[in-house]
């Protein structure tokens, strides 16, 4: 019989950050305690776990790491609600629960031979930062062709990241562009909406893959974009939410039609949202 | 084959030292599945149990696990006690109702051991129907009221003794400690006429499924949920709802994880920590709940998951009676998108 799959495993919270400026969003650390756990703990760029914060409960998260970086698991997590906010106020050095990892990946094996464009808005930018982060892996990276990220914010605060942001900015491997919708003081970069900068950088579709993740308002701008420039929705991937429980296809509440997001997803094609009911 | 009530009786009784027995008894308002220690306290004359035998898998409220905290460090603790069980008297809906939610319990990729468990270690005995109630549709469905589907051994009732079919493996080491005799021609041609039994009621399904595909934009759903009250009665008493909740007991440094019986037709199922619902109405919470049922269960598991015991006809308090929902629904006119 295979491991019960209700029963976290313990992990200890390592570092917890506060990411943004304005102090939403904190980066958790959690590091494994022992080698069978992190080898139990394969995941791929695009899958999610379910965290435990003991005495509040457990929620989803998408994983911010990319299995090229051993040892740790990391998750940028909004406060919004119960479990979420005794995450952010968890002490450095408190154990939390993890289960997974769960859910589909993005497809990284098409991928292959390909060139990918990451587009991402606000802080939909975790599970991207997994899949740039392990395709620029020196392991990795011969795999892909060109690499774009398109990467945008309200501010230059709400940016995720920006130490790595500033580290890709010099990075030949990777196209940066980030953007923020409203000029901001001290910002060179681009300045407006991800669909019109993604207009205006014209990432070409040729041999070419696009992975969307951001809020409903800049996905429905951005994929007219995206047909304009050619892109099939076969080649369109995205990176759904839902409200889950189990994490298992199980509790009955995360489905689009015949799918359970937890399990069928989180990443879909476009094609295949095309052909479910518009209910998420 | 058959066997005497009396010596079933006598059987049963010799059971309960080995096993924990449920079945059918009589609490005054109705009919519940409970544990008894002996075969005079079964009620043998019944239609159907109030709610479905389904909490014996899957518990209305269940510990998960336990914790302590103690400072930053934590203790988690699960165990799971299960016991042989034999369920006595379980209806040919509610036996094919289990088969169903063996598939959702185990899915392509999952194995919910809580479920499993108990239902590895328990043997459905069913009980075929004499008396159909008017809220009985399950012939619909290709469940005969007297059939053996989903049971380990099934009886029916002959009156003085029952008639046994060994159904499964397990269903026969019970049936070893039987005495079982032959039938005469007569208990032959009487079993022979309870199984070609239909139930009166029912509904046509042969085109449901289909049609339900080209029907997610129907403005069938509009008027459909009108009179709903939103009381989730039907899914509780529902024996394929699976449903759950997953919640937090707290005492000071102590918890306890729980699941509970949740159902798709309340309205904070599916809330986003966002405050974003994808079905924050009664309409698509009820497409959602027919759709489940009669399509998208059926394109997952090749089945729909309706039995047709009618218990959501019985407890509804403003009379939605989901035969006339499929009905409607097999009815409505077609939008052309």
């Amino acid at each position: 019989m295979q491991q019960n799959p209700y029963l976290p495993i313990t992990m200890k919270l390592v570092k917890n950050l506060v990411e943004t400026e304005d102090r939403l969003i904190n980066t958790f650390t959690l590091e494994f305690m022992n080698k069978q756990d992190e080898e139990n703990f394969k995941y791929m760029p695009g899958q999610f776990a379910e965290l435990s914060a003991y005495g509040h409960g457990e929620a989803p998260f998408g994983i911010a790491t990319s299995p090229t970086e051993p040892g740790i698991l990391k998750f940028s997590v909004a406060k919004v609600g119960c479990v979420s906010n005794a995450l952010h106020l968890m002490e450095e050095g408190t154990m939390v629960g993890v289960r997974g990892p769960m859910g589909n990946y993005y497809p990284i094996e098409q991928f292959k031979g390909k060139n990918v464009v990451i587009i991402g808005g606000g802080f939909a930018f975790t599970t991207l930062r997994s899949l740039a982060k392990y395709m620029l892996d020196d392991k990795h990276r011969g795999d892909y062709g060109d690499i774009t990220v398109i990467y945008g914010a309200r501010n230059p605060g709400l940016l995720l990241y920006k130490e790595e942001l500033a580290e890709w900015e010099n990075n030949p491997n990777i196209n940066l562009v980030t953007t923020i919708d409203r000029p901001a003081e001290g910002w060179t970069k681009h300045v407006g909406f991800i669909p019109s900068i993604t207009e205006q950088i014209a990432p070409s579709s040729v041999d070419t893959y696009a992975v969307v993740c951001g809020p409903p308002a800049m996905i429905k701008f951005t994929l007219p974009v995206l047909e304009k420039l050619n892109f099939p929705p076969e080649r369109i991937y995205t990176s759904l939410e839902m409200r889950m429980k189990c994490g298992l296809g199980i509790c009955g509440r995360c489905n689009i039609g015949t799918e359970y997001v937890c399990k069928d997803g989180p990443v879909f094609s476009m094609a295949q949202l095309k052909e479910l009911p518009n209910e998420y | 084959m058959k066997i005497s009530k009396e010596k079933f009786g006598q059987a049963f009784d010799a059971l309960v030292a080995d096993y924990k027995v449920i079945a059918p008894v009589s609490d005054g308002s109705g009919i519940a599945f409970t544990e008894v220690k002996s075969f005079s306290d079964v009620k043998q004359d019944y239609l159907n149990s109030k709610l479905p035998p389904k909490a014996f898998f899957f518990p209305q409220h269940e510990k998960l696990m336990s914790y302590k905290k103690e400072g930053k460090d934590v203790t988690v603790k699960s165990e799971l006690k299960v016991e042989n069980t034999i369920l006595f008297g379980i209806r040919p809906c509610d036996a094919k109702g289990m088969l169903l939610l063996d598939k959702v319990f185990k899915n392509d990729q999952y194995t919910d051991p809580y479920y499993y468990e108990r239902r590895e270690k328990a043997v459905i005995i069913g009980l075929g129907c004499t008396k159909i109630a008017p809220t009985c549709f399950c012939s619909s469905f290709e469940i005969s009221p007297a059939g053996s589907e989903g049971s380990d051994l099934f009886l029916i009732d002959l009156g003085d003794s029952y008639e046994v079919e060994v159904v499964t493996e397990k269903g026969k080491a019970l049936a070893d400690r039987l005495a079982l005799a032959e039938l005469t021609a007569d208990e032959q041609a009487l079993v022979d006429k309870i199984k070609s039994a239909e139930t009166p009621s029912k509904i046509d399904v042969s085109n449901t499924t289909s049609k339900l595909d080209k029907m997610f934009n129907s403005p069938y759903w509009d008027t459909l949920q009108e009179k709903c009250l939103g009381c989730n009665v039907c899914s509780f008493s529902c024996p394929t709802c699976h449903c759950f909740d997953i919640s937090e007991e707290v005492r000071k440094n102590e918890g306890t994880r729980v699941r509970t019986w949740d159902a798709c037709m309340a309205p904070l199922f599916t809330l986003h920590g966002s405050g974003h619902n994808p079905r924050d109405n009664k309409k698509t919470r009820w497409r959602q709940r027919l759709m489940h049922k009669f399509n998208y269960f059926v394109h997952n598991n090749g089945s729909m998951s309706c039995v047709g015991c009618g218990r959501c006809i019985k407890s509804c308090p403003v009379n939605m009676d989901i035969r006339q929902v499929v009905d409607g629904a097999n009815k409505a006119e077609l939008v052309v998108e």
